[in-house]
């Protein structure tokens, strides 16, 4: 015997609709690949490029609570944001964010990357600057690989000093990909 | 020492208890009462969650869950079946604070036999599935306990 899809899918619209979940999560399917999509009853807090629920869904705990069920409901409204954006109507996330998974200047640097308009390029160096640390460029990257929430926050629109797409968490063929769909290269 | 175990993360406990509380609830309140009261379980189980203090017996704490739900299912519905088993016993006011008291010093796994044996009403059969051992290895662990509780008593 086995659980129904059904019962199975009732249970996890129920646990959220209760209020009851840490965090919720989804994969989404992309253009780019499959998502793995966490949110908070704050926001949005994670979308991860060829992640292992398993593992994602320890570091979730850890950091928000141990409540962690995969439901696709509460995920509902960045699903349609980003389908929005792949079909290129959609230039601005609204989404309420939940920065729990990273700290201190590494907030400061995403409060920065937020504001990099769509279609725009910018560089490690710069966002170091706007983040009042000239010169922790290199600081600034390990900040944009370990994005919590990458497409939403744009850390595809920097790149190094000489116009090279240097690297990304995803992998630079999706870096690529997102910059083409924004017409920025 | 034991390594203390972790509460896991929400999802790997459901999928893991999933299938035994269903087949628990189905042998008890039949198969369409088994369903509301599986969503019933584990919402229970998400809110007593944050207060679980380390991730051992998962197994007999979803059981034990699953039965509570049961028998309030049976009370408020009041279910006639011809495989509803004989309740009496837990109508009675269950003798919980009585048993933890009482079974404190046992070593765990007959702790845990004891508890779900007697203050669950599981059967022995449950009680194995829940611990992991066979319905025979429950039952000595529950009667090797109530014998070690009989010495504590007399001495």
């Amino acid at each position: 015997m086995t659980v129904s899809p059904e019962l199975d899918a009732r249970f996890r619209d129920a646990a959220a609709a209760e209020g009851l979940l840490d965090v919720a999560y989804d994969l989404i399917d992309t253009p780019v690949g499959r998502l793995f999509v966490a949110v908070t009853d704050r926001g949005l807090c994670e979308i991860s490029y060829d992640s292992e629920p398993e593992r994602e869904e320890e570091k979730l705990a850890k950091a928000f609570g141990a409540r962690v069920l995969r439901s696709p409901r509460p995920t509902d409204e960045t699903r349609r944001q980003l389908d929005e954006y792949f079909e290129g109507k959609r230039h601005e996330f609204e989404l309420p964010l939940d920065l729990g998974l990273t700290r201190e200047f590494g907030r400061e640097v995403l409060d920065q990357l937020a504001r990099v308009p769509y279609g725009e390029l910018t560089t490690y160096g710069a966002l170091a600057a706007k983040a009042g640390r000239p010169r922790a460029a290199r600081a600034v990257g390990t900040v944009m690989n370990r994005n919590p929430v990458p497409i939403v926050l744009p850390c595809h629109r920097v790149v190094g000093s000489t116009g090279s797409l240097v690297g990304y968490a995803g992998g630079l063929d999706r870096k690529r990909a997102l910059l083409e769909l924004e017409g920025a290269i | 020492m034991m390594e203390a175990v972790t509460v896991p993360p929400f999802e790997r406990f459901y999928e893991e208890q999933r299938e035994p509380v269903l087949v628990q609830l189905r042998r008890m309140l039949g198969r369409d009462a088994a369903d509301d009261a599986f969503q019933e379980t584990f919402l229970r189980a998400l809110r007593a969650y944050p207060s679980l203090k380390h991730g051992q017996h998962l197994r007999a704490w979803a059981l034990a869950i699953a039965r509570n739900v049961a028998i309030d299912a049976y009370r408020r519905e009041r279910i006639t079946s011809a495989d509803v088993p004989d309740l009496e016993s837990v109508d009675e006011p269950l003798p919980y604070e009585e048993l933890r008291r009482l079974t404190a010093d046992l070593p765990q796994k007959e702790r845990a036999a004891v508890f779900l044996r007697y203050g669950y009403d599981l059967s022995y059969e449950d009680i194995g599935a829940a611990l992991g051992s066979s319905s025979e290895a429950a039952r000595q662990a529950a009667s090797s306990g109530v014998r070690r509780l009989r010495k504590k008593e007399l001495s």
